[in-house]
C-alpha cells in the first residue's frame, strides 16, 4: 500500500549489505542513491530528498556503529531515524471539544475526509457535526449530506445559500450541541486570491482550533507551493493524505508538512467512511521499509475487538490462550478480522506479509479466502451450541445435517473442522513458549514473508529456515 | 504551467554550452603542446580515472571537474584527430561532459513531475542527439543543445495529436464520448466545459450521468446542465451506468443531437471491481471516443493511472485539469508518453470557458525559448 514500491527497492539495496562486516563509502553512496530515486519516485520534494540523503550519508560515515551491530542494521537504523525525522510526529488531535476547518485544492477529497473524520471522532466517543460551506461546486451539499448519513453524524448545510460565511455562522449555531465541528470548504487553488480571501473570512467566522490541509496522495511537486499558499492564508496545523489506496505514494504530503511546519494527521485509505487511519510515523516508516506496521494493526485489532465485544457480551481473548479454543472462539476471531477491514489491507500491515509476499499471491487469493470465511460463518450458524463448544463430536451424520442446514457442501464443513484443529494446535504451541521463543518465531515468520524478494524482517541478518 | 521546468531547461542548455567552451579552450592549449613536443603524442598518460557517473544530488562536478573531463575526452579521441577537428573549426561534445548535466537535467525533469521512466527516455533522446555531435566553433552550442531537447520533448508530447472538433464533425452522429479518471480529477466539470465549447461551435450535446455511484453526482451535473441550458439524462444512484448512456444515445437519436457526453464514476485504478465495471461500460456502450481526465498537478503516479485506464477502456486522448493551480506540468509529458495518446485540452479555471486546446508545439516552444 503506502510507499510499498519504495520499500522493495530499498530493501533490495540494503540486502546487498547482508554479510558485510564493514561498509565502504561506496556502499553508502549506493544506498543513498537508491533512497533518492525511491523518494523522488514517491513525489517527495527534491530539496527534501537532498537534505535527507545528506543526513544519512554524513551520519553513516561519521558515526561509529555500536559494538555488535552489523553494518546493515546500523545503516538501516540511520535510514529509519532520518525518515522518521523527515515525516515528523502525527498531528496532535485532542479528544475534546473543538472546531476543525478543512482546506485544499479541488477534488483532493475534503468532503469525504470530513465524513471520515466525523466517523473517527464518533468512534472515540465524541459527538461530531459536519458543516458544509461549499457553495461553488454543484452537488456538494447533496454529497456531503449523504456522506454524513453514511457516517451517522450530524450535518448542517444550506443548498439555497450562496454565502459560505453565512452558512458557517449559522452552522455553528445549529450544531451547538456537537463536541467536534468539522467545517468543510469549497475546493480552491492556493493562488486564486478571491477564493483565498473567502476561506480567510470563513476562518475568521468559525475561529477553528485547527486547520487541516487535505492533499491527494497523487499530488506531485506542486504540493509544496500549494501548501505554502494555504499556510500564508489561514495557517495549516496538519495534513490529511487521501486516496492512499491507489498506487500513489503520498510523498507530496511530506513537502506540504515541511513547508507548513506541521505534521500529518490522517490517512484516507478507501471509499467508505471507515477507511481512515491516524497517521503514525513509525508505522509509516516501518511499512516503508517493508517491516510491516504492527502498531496500526494493533489499533485496528483493538477497534475491531471493541466492536465485536459491544455486540456480544463477554468474550475473553485470554481464554483462548488457556487451552479451550472452541469454534466459538474461532468465530469471534473471524468476526474481529472482518471488522478490521478488507483482508488485503490487514495483511499489508503484518510484518513480512506486505510488499513482497502480497505480490506473489495470485490476485484472487484474498477473495477466495474471504469467501471461505463467509462460508465458515454460515456453517457455524447451523451448528448447535454443543458442537461449537466441542467440535470433536461432529461426525459424518452431524456433518450431513449441518450441510443440509447451511446449504454448504460437506467438504466445506470438513475444511472448517480441519482449520479449527490447526489453529488449536498452533495455540497449544504458543502456550508452551517463553518470550524468547516468541521472538524467534516472529523473526522466522518475517523471513518467510520476505522470501526470495529479500527478507527485510530478519534484522539479525541471515539464519532462519526459509530466509535468504 | 511549466514555468519551473522552463527555468531549469534554460540553465541546462547554458551549462552545457559553458562546459563545451571550456573544453574547446583546453583542447586549444593541448594542441599547442602537441606541436612543441611530438613524443608526447605517444606517451600521453592514461589517467581517465575519477569524475562523473556518481549521479548524486550534490550537483557535484559542476565545473571543477571540467578540466579533467576535457583531458579524458582528449585521450579518447587521440590528439591527431582532435587537432584535425580543431583545424576544421569544430569542437566535440563528449559523453562524459554531458553526464553531469544530464544528471542535473534528470533532476529538473523529476522535480517538474515528469515520471522517472519517461525522464529517462527523454534523457537518452537528448544524449543520442548530442553525443559525438560536432559543431562549428564559435557558433552557440546552446542552440544545438536546445534543439536536441526540443526534439526529445516534442517527440514525447506531440504523440497522436488530432483535431478534436474535426473528428466529431466527420463522424456519424451521435458521437458518444465517455470520460474516465480517478476520483476528484474534474471529469464532471470538464464535461460541462466541453459541452459549452461544442455548442459554441454549433455542435449540439446531451449530457449523460454515468456516475451512479457518488453521492451528489446527479445534482452536480444537473446544475451544470441547468446553467448551460443542456439536457441531462440520469438515473437513480446505484443504477447501471451503461443504461444511462444508452438512454442518452436514444435521446440523441430522437432529437438529432450531435454529441453524447457520458460521465463515469471516479475510480482508483487499483480497485479491481470498479475497473472491471469500466471495462464493461466500454464494452456495452462501445463509445466513439474515450477521454481520460487527470489533473495537471499529479506527480509520478500519473503514468500508473493513465496506463491502467487505457488498458481497461482504451483512451483516445486526455484532458488535464487544474492547470491554473501552477502545476509543474510533468504529468502532461508523462501521460502522453505512456499512453501514446495526445493531451487534447487543459482545464484552466472554474468558468465554463476555461478550457484551452493543448498545442504541443506551443508548449515546447514556450519551454525552450527562454
Amino acid at each position: 500500500m503506502v510507499l510499498d514500491d519504495l520499500g522493495s527497492s530499498l530493501r533490495g539495496t540494503l540486502d546487498d549489505l547482508r554479510g558485510k562486516s564493514r561498509i565502504s563509502e561506496e556502499d553508502i553512496e549506493d544506498i543513498v542513491k537508491e533512497i533518492q530515486r525511491s523518494l523522488l519516485q514517491a513525489d517527495v520534494d527534491v530539496g527534501l530528498v537532498q537534505d535527507l540523503s545528506d543526513g544519512i550519508k554524513s551520519r553513516a560515515l561519521d558515526e561509529e556503529p555500536p559494538a555488535g551491530t552489523t553494518p546493515r542494521d546500523w545503516v538501516l537504523r540511520i535510514v529509519y531515524e532520518e525518515l522518521v525525522d523527515l515525516v515528523g510526529e502525527s498531528t496532535e488531535i485532542p479528544l475534546e471539544n473543538q472546531t476543525i476547518m478543512l482546506a485544499g485544492l479541488y477534488g483532493s477529497g475534503k468532503t469525504t475526509t470530513a465524513a471520515k473524520m466525523a466517523w473517527w471522532f464518533s468512534k472515540k466517543g465524541l459527538r461530531p457535526a459536519i458543516i458544509q460551506t461549499d457553495t461553488d461546486r454543484p452537488g456538494a451539499y447533496d454529497q456531503s449530506k449523504q456522506m454524513a448519513d453514511n457516517a451517522e453524524v450530524e450535518f448542517y448545510g444550506d443548498p439555497d445559500s450562496n454565502d459560505p460565511v453565512e452558512i458557517a455562522r449559522e452552522g455553528l449555531a445549529a450544531t451547538e450541541d456537537a463536541d467536534v465541528r468539522i467545517v468543510d470548504t469549497a475546493g480552491r487553488d492556493g493562488l486564486n486570491e478571491e477564493l483565498i480571501d473567502q476561506i480567510e473570512r470563513i476562518g475568521a467566522e468559525v475561529q477553528p482550533d485547527r486547520n487541516l490541509l487535505v492533499i491527494d496522495a497523487a499530488m506531485g511537486q506542486s504540493a509544496k507551493d500549494q501548501a505554502q499558499e494555504f499556510e500564508d492564508a489561514i495557517g495549516i496545523d496538519g495534513v490529511a493524505i487521501t486516496k492512499l489506496d491507489g498506487t500513489a505514494k503520498g510523498g507530496g504530503a511530506l513537502a506540504a508538512v515541511d513547508q507548513t511546519d506541521s505534521t500529518i494527521a490522517f490517512l484516507g485509505t478507501g471509499e467508505t467512511v471507515k477507511d481512515i487511519e491516524r497517521f503514525e510515523p513509525s508505522g509509516f516508516i516501518s511499512r516503508l521499509l517493508g517491516m510491516g506496521d504492527l502498531k496500526q494493526l494493533t489499533e485496528r485489532v483493538e477497534r475491531a475487538m471493541e466492536e465485536t465485544g459491544e455486540e456480544e457480551g463477554d468474550w475473553e481473548p485470554e481464554d483462548m490462550m488457556e487451552g479451550s479454543f472452541t469454534l466459538k472462539d474461532m468465530r469471534k476471531q473471524m468476526e474481529a478480522m472482518n471488522n478490521m477491514g478488507p483482508l488485503d489491507q490487514v495483511m499489508d500491515m503484518i510484518p513480512g506479509l506486505g510488499g513482497g509476499l502480497m505480490d506473489q499471491l495470485p490476485d484472487d487469493a484474498m477473495d477466495v479466502t474471504q469467501e471461505r470465511m463467509r462460508d465458515f460463518e454460515v456453517i457455524m450458524d447451523s451448528m448447535t451450541e454443543a458442537e461449537l463448544e466441542n467440535p470433536r463430536v461432529v461426525g459424518q451424520s452431524r456433518t450431513e445435517r449441518i450441510a443440509r442446514g447451511s446449504g454448504k457442501p460437506e467438504e466445506r464443513i470438513r475444511e472448517l473442522l480441519q482449520q479449527h484443529k490447526q489453529m488449536d494446535q498452533m495455540l497449544n504451541q504458543f502456550q508452551g513458549m517463553g518470550e524468547g521463543d516468541m521472538e524467534r518465531m516472529m523473526q522466522q515468520m518475517q523471513q518467510q514473508g520476505g522470501g526470495p524478494g529479500g527478507g527485510m524482517g530478519g534484522m539479525g541478518g541471515g539464519g532462519g529456515p526459509f530466509g535468504d | 504551467m511549466f514555468d519551473g521546468l522552463k527555468d531549469k531547461l534554460g540553465s541546462f542548455t547554458s551549462d552545457v554550452e559553458e562546459d563545451v567552451d571550456d573544453e574547446a579552450q583546453e583542447a586549444a592549449e593541448a594542441e599547442a603542446e602537441t606541436e612543441s613536443d611530438d613524443a608526447a603524442v605517444e606517451s600521453e598518460p592514461e589517467e581517465s580515472a575519477a569524475s562523473t557517473d556518481d549521479a548524486d544530488l550534490d550537483g557535484a562536478g559542476d565545473s571543477p571537474d571540467a578540466a579533467d573531463e576535457a583531458d579524458d575526452a582528449d585521450d579518447d579521441r587521440g590528439l591527431t584527430e582532435k587537432a584535425k577537428i580543431l583545424a576544421s573549426g569544430k569542437s566535440i561534445i563528449d559523453e562524459e561532459d554531458l553526464q553531469d548535466h544530464l544528471d542535473d537535467l534528470e533532476l529538473a525533469l523529476l522535480s517538474s513531475d515528469v515520471e522517472m521512466g519517461v525522464a529517462g527516455e527523454i534523457l537518452s533522446g537528448v544524449e543520442e542527439n548530442l553525443v559525438g555531435e560536432t559543431r562549428r566553433r564559435l557558433s552557440s552550442t546552446g542552440n544545438l543543445v536546445r534543439d536536441a531537447l526540443r526534439e526529445s520533448l516534442y517527440d514525447v508530447i506531440s504523440v497522436g495529436q488530432f483535431d478534436f472538433e474535426q473528428r466529431i464533425r466527420a463522424a456519424d452522429k451521435p458521437v458518444v464520448i465517455i470520460f474516465t479518471g480517478v476520483n476528484g480529477v474534474g471529469k464532471t466539470t470538464t464535461i460541462a466545459k466541453l459541452s459549452e465549447r461544442l455548442e459554441e461551435q454549433g455542435l449540439s450535446t446531451v449530457l449523460a450521468n454515468g456516475d451512479t455511484y457518488r453521492a451528489g453526482a446527479n445534482e452536480q451535473l444537473q446544475k451544470h446542465a441547468d446553467n448551460l441550458g443542456q439536457t441531462l439524462i440520469s438515473h437513480e444512484q446505484g443504477s447501471d451506468p451503461a443504461a444511462v448512456v444508452y438512454d442518452a444515445v436514444e435521446y440523441a437519436d430522437a432529437n438529432d443531437t450531435d454529441v453524447v457526453l457520458g460521465d463515469t464514476a471516479g475510480r482508483l485504478h487499483t480497485s479491481d471491481d470498479l475497473m472491471a465495471q469500466l471495462e464493461k461500460i466500454d464494452r456495452v456502450i462501445d463509445p466513439d471516443m474515450t477521454i481520460f481526465v487527470d489533473e495537471a498537478v499529479a506527480g509520478q503516479d500519473a503514468v500508473n493511472r493513465a496506463r491502467e485506464f487505457d488498458e481497461a477502456a482504451e483512451i483516445d486522448g486526455a484532458v488535464l485539469t487544474k492547470a491554473d493551480a501552477d502545476p509543474q506540468g510533468g504529468a502532461a509529458i508523462s501521460i502522453a508518453h505512456v499512453t501514446g495518446k495526445p493531451i487534447l485540452f487543459l482545464g484552466t479555471g472554474q468558468g465554463y470557458d476555461d478550457l484551452e486546446r493543448f498545442d504541443p508545439e506551443e508548449v515546447v516552444d514556450r519551454l525552450l525559448d527562454a
